[in-house]
């Protein structure tokens, strides 16, 4: 089976102002098969957003290859929807117009569009806010929005960078389960990266640590055993979510501190 | 503070400032007058010369020159401002060779121009739009080309997941960026425009609240001169009001509309 998104062997170095360079990750490799779930954790700036942003084909990797469904990828990954961090909605357009461009973009008739973009609004729990500009909806609502902005594309991978660190507690597990709600619909590959340990296990199939950086690496890979559906809130009393969580964190906890120390350091 | 209670205040400032007016100028107190009705006039003679300019029908004719030059101006700039705003930001070579060119006319006061454009368009309207526009250019320019130059990082980067070429990053991402910081310096370049037309009718012309203005002044009329002031004064809150209105609709989208007065 080809995987959806398979990273071979891959460096992100980049070039400092003073001439010096700055690895940020160093021999990479990591594959998500399709339907499969897969978070990256790692200490604040191990460079898991870069990775992601290299397998979106924003950023290209100094050494190695990123492979699309067995293809390799060259220039923007047109087959990947991502979720950013930060507010990337179009301020200018309101939340229906915002969820429907992506379509539009495509060619789709701007009525058919309007009313697939309705549909989504109705799924991601926003029915009767199209009307509404970005600064009109709270944080989590315009996440509600980014996610039928990447989702009506239907997209054949789905990656994700921290996309609801910027919640609230309560707000990111009822984002998690909606997300899983979706997801669960027709299982894309999924590559979600969060520096929050239990919202990894909690959402996906398989976890997979980054060391401190610089020149992180790849450095544990953990399959989550957790039958689906799973609930957000209540995976977490589970034994098998705590013994796992207690097994990684043993791994998790040493390149924090290395993290930490080395931000200290700067 | 409700509504009522800040209008009323507001009256209160005009009624204080037009009664001190009207009281140092109209009585000598202890054989000084403080305000001479020759160099200062009085609120009644104004008043009297503003009713008399709209009862004669005269005035209507320097307002509408007057708006003509500043409406010319305001499009005439803009147009051009949003256009060259929009090359420069998309070139960087080419900002960065006209850089010091740009900075160097816009430091040029812009009133020693007037001569040069009397002498090129003649006394008519369009030396007035040439000055407005200098004005009004410069103002949008750099507000267009900050708006290009500052769309957010990861709007661009969400634009081109969700498969956005270049035409339709312009047409979708840097047009309604570029916009938006236009509009929101509507005050300004409106204002300026206006500016552009009075001084340049201050300066040399036939027609226009700044040529009554002047005119007045040349014969030591000094109701004719506050008379034409406040006439000005209504037309510039006037179009204000205008422009406010202008910039609600368009800029529905934004929190709070930041205004950038100059």
């Amino acid at each position: 089976m080809t995987a959806s998104v398979a990273l071979r062997d891959v460096t992100i170095a980049f070039r400092l102002a003073g001439g010096a360079t700055y690895t940020a990750v160093q021999h990479a490799s990591l594959a998500v098969e399709e339907g499969e779930f897969v978070a990256i954790v790692g200490p604040t700036g191990c460079g898991k957003s870069t990775l992601l942003n290299v397998a979106a084909g924003l950023l290209a990797p100094s050494s190695g290859r990123v492979e699309i469904f067995g293809g390799a990828l060259a220039g923007l990954n047109r087959t990947a929807g991502y979720l950013f961090q930060s507010d990337a909605l179009f301020p200018w357009k309101t939340a229906i117009e915002n969820i429907a461009i992506g379509l539009e973009i495509a060619g789709t008739p701007a009525a058919d569009a309007r009313k697939r973009a309705e549909q989504w609004m109705a799924r991601v729990g926003l029915a009767g806010f199209g009307a509404r500009y970005p600064h009109m909806l709270s944080g989590g609502q315009r996440k509600r929005v980014g996610l039928a902005q990447v989702l009506i594309r239907n997209p054949g991978i789905l990656l994700m960078d921290e996309p609801f660190g910027p919640l609230d507690a309560q707000t990111r597990q009822i984002m998690g389960n909606l997300l899983l709600d979706l997801w669960s619909a027709d299982r894309k590959a999924v590559l979600f990266v969060t520096h929050d340990l239990e919202e990894a296990i909690a959402l996906s199939d398989r976890v997979v640590i980054m060391s401190a950086g610089p020149a992180a690496r790849i450095i544990g890979d953990w399959t989550v055993a957790l039958p689906r559906p799973r609930d957000i809130a209540e995976v977490r009393h589970e034994k098998a979510f705590q013994d796992l969580h207690r097994e990684i964190w043993a791994v998790l906890k040493a390149e924090v501190l290395k993290g930490y120390s080395q931000s200290d350091e700067k | 503070m409700s509504r009522a209670k800040l209008l009323l205040l507001q009256v209160i400032v005009a009624v204080v400032a037009v009664g001190l007016w009207h009281v140092l100028s109209t009585d000598d107190y202890f054989g000084v007058a403080v305000l001479p009705p020759f160099f200062f006039s009085t609120p009644g003679d104004v008043a009297a010369r503003v009713v008399r300019l709209f009862a004669g029908g005269t005035i209507w004719r320097h307002l509408w020159v007057t708006l003509a030059e500043s409406m010319l101006a305001f499009a005439i700039g803009s147009i051009g401002g949003v256009l060259i705003g929009f090359w420069f930001a998309r070139k960087p070579t080419v900002a960065a060779v006209f850089d010091p060119y740009v900075k160097m006319v816009n430091a040029l006061p812009r009133v020693v121009l007037a001569p040069i454009f009397t002498l090129w368009f003649g006394l008519g309207i369009w030396s007035k739009v040439a000055l407005g526009v200098t004005l009004v250019f410069f103002i949008v320019f750099f507000n267009v080309y900050q708006g290009v130059k500052e769309v957010s990082p990861t709007v661009l980067a969400n634009a081109r997941m969700l498969g956005m070429n270049d035409r339709a990053l312009m047409r979708h991402v840097y047009w309604p960026s570029a916009l938006s910081w236009m509009f929101s310096s509507l005050h300004t370049s409106v204002g300026f425009a206006v500016v552009g037309a009075v001084v340049g009718e201050y300066l040399g012309s036939a027609a226009g609240l700044g040529y009554l203005i002047q005119q007045a002044e040349g014969i030591f009329d000094v109701a004719g001169v506050f008379a034409g002031m406040f006439i000005l004064a209504g037309f510039v809150i006037a179009i204000d009001g205008v422009v406010t209105m202008v910039e609600r609709r368009l800029l529905v989208w934004r929190p709070a509309v930041a205004e950038t007065r100059g």
